[in-house]
């Protein structure tokens, strides 16, 4: 029995999932208080471990039981060797980092596949508010003024999608989320993801 | 209660009751505790090249052990600590030292676990240190005794658990000095050990620790009631000088946030400073309470020898270097915690042992704790500490498939 229904999952947690075999060795990167590790080892049996660099969200998730360091991406993964994981995931904390074009080639090399979900910057939405009120975007999804946003290194799927290239990765799935956090489940160009996708998964190995 | 490990007990050293030397070696020879002696034929092979035989380790435990076995947990004591973690200690008459952690329905849940807690190897509550009996000499030990390592306070632990017929620890716990030993463990007994917890510890003993240590044994050196080790034997005691060491270790384990709301520039039981030199400030008085109450219950000698074994801790430099290789392969899962003011053990050097920990593919969690209280803040009532136990106990437990600790209610 699993503590968790899975259609009470955020969405981009419930891809995640889809994407991580069982019981396979998850390094979870922003892990928080541990929602998504602790929805891993409920639904996959991974053997999970967690990173992040709020204190306070560390210990919540160690007091859960769940293995959890503090430490900060752009810092710490270093420390870890090759291949450590089957999965280096990184869930709505790229465009947090100082340097996510390194922290990108840490995770595909400690993780024999990465899984990176984000928040689309090129959401039409977001144009919009950029094109006719001249103003930073501010949505449900990025609720962050400009001047208080954790946010430092936002990216559109294409430039993802670029990074990828970059960074001599793999795209080997990927998925474009609407505003309710549903799978967009149409195959359409990149641009067309680009302009309806509110967030997207992708999940990557080295090339 | 005294148990025998070896197939031959040894038999207790003759002491004559007519000096002051033997009675004070009775003390430390006889604990109140439970007590395992080994034989000539278990000798303890000692990291300075040689070894100890007979020698003797006293201990207390608490629970039941469960019939796997697989519920046993290690306590590892601090510095001045002792076996008596959850229970009276016979020579203070206080409550155990760390009853808040260990206990019936505690974090460390003695309703669950079978709880052991052993002096460690050159202290002077029954475990073979400088004040016991050296059975060839029928005298104290004095500085007879080899020097004595972290390695050796393990090893001599590890026989202990052997002869209770334990194969694996579920976890060994313990901060400060008991944090290395767990370290220490996990790297020398990685197989024996199914969680470690090492709280406010290092993977060594940095420069300022040795500096402070120093600082310690030269006051008890200086003191000319020392005699040269041999105080036993002249029927001294190097009070002033042990206190002295105590005096200035004790600024160590606090913050200088907790003094200054502790005791600020107070005055002690005076309106107006004396223009002297009584104690007139609040933390003087303090610290010469402390220092005098310590002599009661600890020996000068076993104070330089358990320092010098923490000096001598140096887990990297063990494994050539590299931090990381004393943990390779390692199954243990590891619970890291620090306390923010803590300055003689800081959060970096907590975080030195999870990096090591990742590089190697161990299972780590950390926590830093906020605590105004430096570094004794792991013997105080720190609600987050036990939080962090109790929750990592609750996973190791899950995964070894014994029960969880009681919810504390």
């Amino acid at each position: 029995m699993t503590k968790h229904d899975l259609s009470n999952v955020r969405g981009d947690h419930r891809i995640l999932c889809d994407f991580v075999a069982s019981g396979s060795r998850v390094l979870d990167i922003g892990c928080g208080t541990g929602e998504l590790l602790e929805l891993l080892i409920d639904t996959r049996g991974v053997d999970g471990r967690g990173f992040d660099t709020s204190q306070k969200g560390v210990n919540e998730a160690v007091a859960r039981g769940l293995s959890v360091v503090q430490g900060d991406a752009d810092n710490d993964l270093a420390a870890y060797p090759d291949d450590a994981f089957d999965y280096a995931i990184l869930s709505h904390t790229l465009q947090a980092t100082m340097d996510p074009k390194q922290v990108l080639e840490q995770l595909l090399r400690i993780g024999k596949k990465v899984v990176v979900s984000f928040p689309n910057f090129g959401h039409w939405r977001n144009r919009m508010q950029l094109l006719f009120k001249g103003r930073m975007p501010v949505t449900d999804y990025l609720p962050y003024e400009w001047y208080d946003t954790p946010n430092i290194h936002f990216c559109t799927i294409r430039d993802f999608v670029a990074l990828s290239e970059e960074v001599h990765a793999k795209v080997i799935k990927a998925e474009a989320l609407d505003a309710r956090g549903q799978r967009i489940g149409f195959n359409a160009p990149w641009w067309v993801w680009n302009l309806i996708g509110d967030q997207a998964v992708f999940l990557l190995e080295r090339k | 209660m005294t148990e025998t490990a070896s197939a031959k007990p040894e038999k207790t050293p003759n002491i004559s009751p007519s000096t002051q030397a033997s009675v004070a070696a009775a003390q430390m020879d006889m604990p109140a505790s439970k007590l395992m002696r080994f034989g000539s034929d278990n000798p303890l092979r000692l990291d300075e090249g040689t070894e100890l035989a007979p020698w003797q380790i006293a201990y207390e435990t608490y629970g039941e052990l469960n019939e796997d076995k697989t519920n046993a947990i290690l306590v590892c004591h601090a510095l001045t600590g002792d076996q008596y973690v959850a229970s009276e200690n016979p020579v203070t008459g206080k409550p155990g030292w760390w009853s808040m952690m260990v206990g019936p329905g505690q974090p460390v849940d003695t309703d669950k676990y079978f709880v052991i807690c052993a002096n460690v190897l050159g202290g002077c509550l029954g475990t073979t240190g400088p004040a016991c009996t050296n059975p060839e000499t029928n005298e104290v030990y004095g500085l007879d005794l080899p020097v004595v390592t972290i390695g050796d306070m393990v090893r001599s632990q590890a026989k202990l658990v052997e002869a209770l017929g334990i194969e694996t620890l579920f976890a060994v716990v313990g901060g400060s000095m008991g944090g290395m030993q767990v370290l220490q463990w996990a790297s020398a007994y990685p197989e024996k050990v199914f969680a470690a917890v090492p709280i406010a510890a290092g993977p060594r003993h940095s420069s300022q620790n040795i500096a402070f240590h120093e600082v310690g044994r030269q006051a008890v050196m200086a003191d000319p009631d020392w005699c040269h080790g041999q105080y036993a034997k002249e029927g001294k005691r190097p009070m002033k000088g042990l206190s002295v060491a105590r005096m200035a270790a004790h600024i160590t384990y606090m913050s200088d946030e907790s003094l200054h709301s502790k005791f600020g520039r107070n005055l002690q039981d005076r309106s107006a400073i004396t223009f002297g030199f009584d104690a007139d400030f609040q933390i003087e008085s303090y610290l010469r309470h402390q220092g005098m109450t310590f002599v009661d219950r600890f020996d000068a000698n076993s104070y330089l020898y358990v320092t010098r074994a923490m000096d001598y801790f140096d887990l990297a430099a063990a494994h050539g270097g590299k931090l990381a290789n004393a943990f390779l392969h390692s199954t243990t899962r590891f619970c890291v915690m620090s306390f923010t003011t803590d300055w003689l053990f800081p959060t970096s050097e907590s975080k030195d042992i999870v990096r090591a920990l990742n590089a190697a593919g161990a299972n780590v969690s950390f926590v830093e704790i906020e605590s105004s209280r430096g570094h004794d803040a792991f013997l105080l009532d720190e609600p987050e500490l036990f939080k962090t136990m109790r929750g990592f106990l609750t996973g190791a437990a899950k995964a070894r498939g014994i029960p969880a600790p009681g919810n504390g209610d």
